[in-house]
Parts: structure tokens; C-alpha cells; sequence
């Protein structure tokens, strides 16, 4: 006849049930959390702007001076140069993305937030910015000032 | 006054009120020429009642959205009684209770109350001021105003600086990738629901360690009063204390009630995501040292970029403040020294760094 406690399992009785529950409890707050935080992130936004926008009408930029159009959801920055000649780029500030804006005494492109300058071309020349504004190509088409986005060559 | 006695015996039976009050009976507060300086906890404790008071009756006719926010803050200002006075309390009673954190804080460094057994006391206190911050970083945005759409554009762009964990917390934070009407509502949850909530928790735990421990004495009179305890004075908390507290309260809101009288709170222009940054633009001026700072910081320093260097750096400070305790002697008759050098310095930098930050152009 064989003793009762020579048949007991390698794991005893009272640390299985004890791993059993503590999982369940691990597995519950996990179908708790994974929802909340999922839920906690934003669903993406569809950016539903085009490659191209209508940025302005010709003889609504005098030149030496700049406006912001909106591109998609983003603002971009058309500006007309002291000779004439039209320039569009990204508005966003590279810093920490403020709108930046034409300055008709310094023709550059100002930061108010922190100071940033870009020229004309959107390059960064002083101030905080890291990298220059993205450059857009403008195009006259009759009446109408067309800026798209630069295709990667 | 035998009502008011029935009524005590009532809830005495049933509470044992007697015996929860007692300790406020025996509590006491040291005396002596810096004892002003104790005032100052009770009156940010004052100005936050003030905020959940005059923030439940902004909610009464604020709505939250990109469509509605800005025009149901003019509504408040414009067309509701008082609207203007209710709203004008809660900006200056912000501003106020931002100052007199700050100034408790630094308080409370310089009389070194922080030192052991005090260290959790600091610990909550500099979470509760970070709060506070983001109290203001939130709010600030629910007028949906100009400035208030950059300064949450920058401010949240500058999380989004830190490597790793910045731009998902970003996106959390603005709720999406841009700052739009999904950042405003989350902010007014954060600002709403979230942060009271925490707040109040803190501040409990706060005031809970403060009766648990009582009140600090400098080192060098607790050292005297060590060697010497017949020279030891101190006052009753009630009523002799809290008399005094209740006059400093009654300051605080005549200061309070002036300002925002006198000087009613600008809703400014609504935010406009396509318009450029107006000229001039700054932050709140709790915020101005630490902008100052970023706007020095050259784009690139070595190989870091200059924004992540100067967010990390700020995070590491912000942490070993809030850990300065545990750098401290557990001798009062031997204080640190440069601690108090150290806390020289900061008063010295964020106040000098505000001043400068608000001359710049």
C-alpha cells in the first residue's frame, strides 16, 4: 500500500492553483489594459489634401511680400519676391512648428516663436531651426497660382 | 448655542469626534521671525479652493470644441452676469497660485524644511507644482485663442523632442499629429477631470504628512532648541494659527479680487491654424525660464540636436529636484552647504531667465 503523500504531483496542489489564479488576474488586467491604452491613441487622420492647391490669384501679391495659403491640413507660404518671381514652401517651422511668415523689411522668412530666419529659398540661415522649410514648385496657370509638391526625382 | 452643543453630542456619539480632532488641538507651530514664511502653503491650499470653485461655475456655459470653445468663452465674457469677473478670478487666481507655489517651494528650500523626515512632504509638493504646470498648460488652451494655439503647438512639439517615448506621447498628448479640436478636448479632460483628481489626491497626502510630522523649524534654531528647550516657543494651530492663516486667506482674495476687477483677463483673437505666429509671441511667464533657455541653445551642440538637449536636460533637473532631499545631511546641526548655493542659484536663474525672456524680442 502506498502512502498518500508519495503520489503528490513534482508542483504541489497549492502553488498550481496559486499560478492559476495570479494568471487569470494578470490576464484580466491585461484585456483591461490593452483596450484602454489602444483606445488612448488617436485613430490616423486620412490627409485628404491633393499634391496641388490653388495658393492664390495673380495681382493679389504685391511684390516683396507673403501670404499663407492652406495645404491639406497644413499651412504653406507663398511669397513674391521684390522681382517679381513667385517662391512657395511649407509654413511649419522646423524648430517646434510654429507658421512662420514673410518679413517685407528683411525679405526673409521669420519664426516669431523663436526666432528662426529662413531666405528665400527656405534654407535656415539663423536662429534655432535644424533643417530648412520643404519647397513646393509654383506654377502660374492663367489666373491662378498652383503650388504642388516637389516630386522625388 | 445648545443646538450647536445637541448637535456636537450627536456626532460625537456617532463619529467620535472628539478623538478626531484631538490632534488638532495639541498640533502647533513653531514661532519664531521666519514663522511668515508658513503662511504660504495655506494660501496656494486657498487659491486652488478658488479654482475648483470658479472652474465648476466656467463649466456651467464652456463648451469644448474647435467650433465652440473660443465662442462660448466671449458668451461667458460678454453675456453671462459676471461672466467676465468669474473667468477674469480663475486666470489671476491661476497666475497667483503658480506664484505662491513657486514661492512656497522656495521657501521651504531655504528654511531646508525638506530635510529628513520631511523628504515625501517634498517629493508630493514637487509633483503637486508640476501639476500646477500642467494645470496652466492646459487651460491655457481652452479659449482656443492665437496664443494659446501656438504656445500648445510648441509646447507639446518640444515632448515630441524627447528620443524614443516623445512622439507617441506627442500624439497622444495633441490627439492626433497637428494641434486641432481633438487636442482641445483632450485638454479639457486633462484639465477637467484628470489633473483635479490627481491634484486632490496629492494635496491630501500632502496635508496628511504635514499634521503627521509638524512643522519644520530651520536647522540651526532646531539645534538651539535641542540644546536649549526652555527657548523653544511655539503657537496653538487653533485657533491662534489658523487665525493668522484665515487673515492671509482674506489678503489673498482682496489681492485676488483687485486684479481681476481691475485688470479683467484678454480673451484675445481665435486661433487660426492658417494664419502665421503673431509678432512677439511668448508663453505664460511660469514658462518664460524654460523657453528662454531653449531659445539660447544653439541648434546643434556636438552631435545633439539643440531642442532634445535642452528637453532631456530639463527632465534631469526636474528629476533630481524632485529628489534633493535624499542629498541632504540627516544632522540639522550640519546642512549641506550647497544646497542652499544651489538653491541661490536656481531662484537666481529662473527668475533672471524669466526677466530676460520677457525683455527679448
Amino acid at each position: 500500500m502506498t502512502n498518500p503523500s508519495d503520489r503528490l504531483p513534482p508542483v504541489p496542489r497549492r502553488r498550481f492553483v496559486e499560478a492559476l489564479l495570479s494568471g487569470g488576474f494578470l490576464a484580466t488586467a491585461a484585456a483591461f489594459f490593452y483596450p484602454v491604452l489602444r483606445y488612448l491613441i488617436p485613430p490616423k487622420a486620412s490627409d485628404l489634401g491633393s499634391d496641388s492647391v490653388v495658393a492664390g490669384r495673380v495681382g493679389e501679391l504685391k511684390p516683396n511680400s507673403g501670404k499663407i495659403f492652406r495645404f491639406g491640413s497644413r499651412p504653406g507660404l507663398l511669397i513674391r519676391t521684390a522681382s517679381g518671381e513667385y517662391r512657395a514652401m511649407s509654413a511649419t517651422c522646423t524648430h517646434l512648428s510654429c507658421t512662420v511668415q514673410y518679413r517685407d523689411d528683411l525679405h526673409e522668412v521669420w519664426c516669431a516663436c523663436h526666432n528662426g530666419m529662413y531666405d528665400l529659398n527656405g534654407r535656415n540661415i539663423s536662429g534655432p531651426p535644424p533643417r530648412p522649410l520643404v519647397g513646393f514648385e509654383v506654377q502660374v496657370r492663367g489666373e491662378e497660382i498652383f503650388v504642388r509638391r516637389r516630386r522625388e526625382a | 448655542m445648545s443646538f450647536l452643543r445637541n448637535a456636537r453630542n450627536w456626532l460625537d456619539e456617532r463619529l467620535e469626534w472628539d478623538d478626531l480632532i484631538a490632534p488638532l488641538r495639541k498640533k502647533t507651530v513653531p514661532q519664531h521671525r521666519l514663522s511668515y514664511w508658513y503662511f504660504l502653503g495655506g494660501i496656494t491650499l486657498f487659491l486652488f479652493v478658488i479654482q475648483v470653485l470658479t472652474g465648476i461655475l466656467l463649466l456651467l456655459y464652456y463648451r469644448p470644441g474647435a467650433n465652440e470653445a473660443f465662442e462660448s468663452v466671449q458668451y461667458i465674457m460678454t453675456q453671462v452676469q459676471f461672466g467676465w469677473l468669474i473667468r477674469s478670478i480663475h486666470s489671476w487666481s491661476a497666475n497667483l497660485m503658480i506664484f505662491t507655489a513657486f514661492a512656497h517651494m522656495f521657501s521651504v528650500l531655504f528654511l531646508k524644511a525638506y530635510r529628513k523626515p520631511r523628504e515625501l512632504t517634498w517629493v508630493s509638493g514637487v509633483i503637486l507644482l508640476f501639476l500646477v504646470m500642467g494645470f496652466g498648460f492646459s487651460g491655457y488652451l481652452l479659449p482656443w485663442n492665437t496664443l494659446a494655439f501656438f504656445a500648445t503647438k510648441v509646447g507639446t512639439e518640444i515632448t515630441g523632442q524627447v528620443p524614443v517615448i516623445g512622439r507617441p506621447m506627442m500624439i497622444f498628448l495633441r490627439g492626433g499629429e497637428d494641434v486641432t479640436g481633438a487636442t482641445l478636448t483632450r485638454f479639457f479632460g486633462f484639465h477637467v477631470a484628470v489633473l483635479p483628481g490627481l491634484a486632490t489626491l496629492l494635496i491630501l497626502l500632502h496635508v496628511l504628512l504635514v499634521q503627521r510630522l509638524g512643522i519644520s523649524v530651520p536647522p540651526k534654531l532646531e539645534a538651539e532648541w535641542n540644546a536649549n528647550p526652555a527657548a523653544k516657543r511655539e503657537m496653538k494651530f487653533f485657533p491662534n494659527f489658523a487665525l493668522r492663516e484665515l487673515m492671509a486667506w482674506y489678503v489673498a482674495l482682496g489681492v485676488l479680487g483687485a486684479l481681476a476687477a481691475v485688470f479683467p483677463w484678454n480673451l484675445g483673437v481665435k486661433a487660426d491654424p492658417f494664419i502665421s505666429a503673431p509678432a512677439g509671441i511668448k508663453p505664460e511667464w511660469y514658462f518664460l525660464f524654460m523657453f528662454q533657455t531653449l531659445k539660447l541653445i544653439p541648434p546643434k551642440v556636438w552631435f545633439i540636436d539643440g531642442e532634445v538637449l535642452g528637453v532631456l536636460g530639463f527632465g534631469v533637473i526636474g528629476l533630481l529636484w524632485l529628489l534633493l532631499p535624499f542629498f541632504e545631511s540627516d544632522y540639522p546641526s550640519r546642512p549641506k552647504r550647497w544646497i542652499t548655493g544651489l538653491a541661490v542659484f536656481a531662484l537666481a536663474y529662473v527668475a533672471g531667465m524669466s526677466v530676460y525672456g520677457y525683455l527679448a524680442k
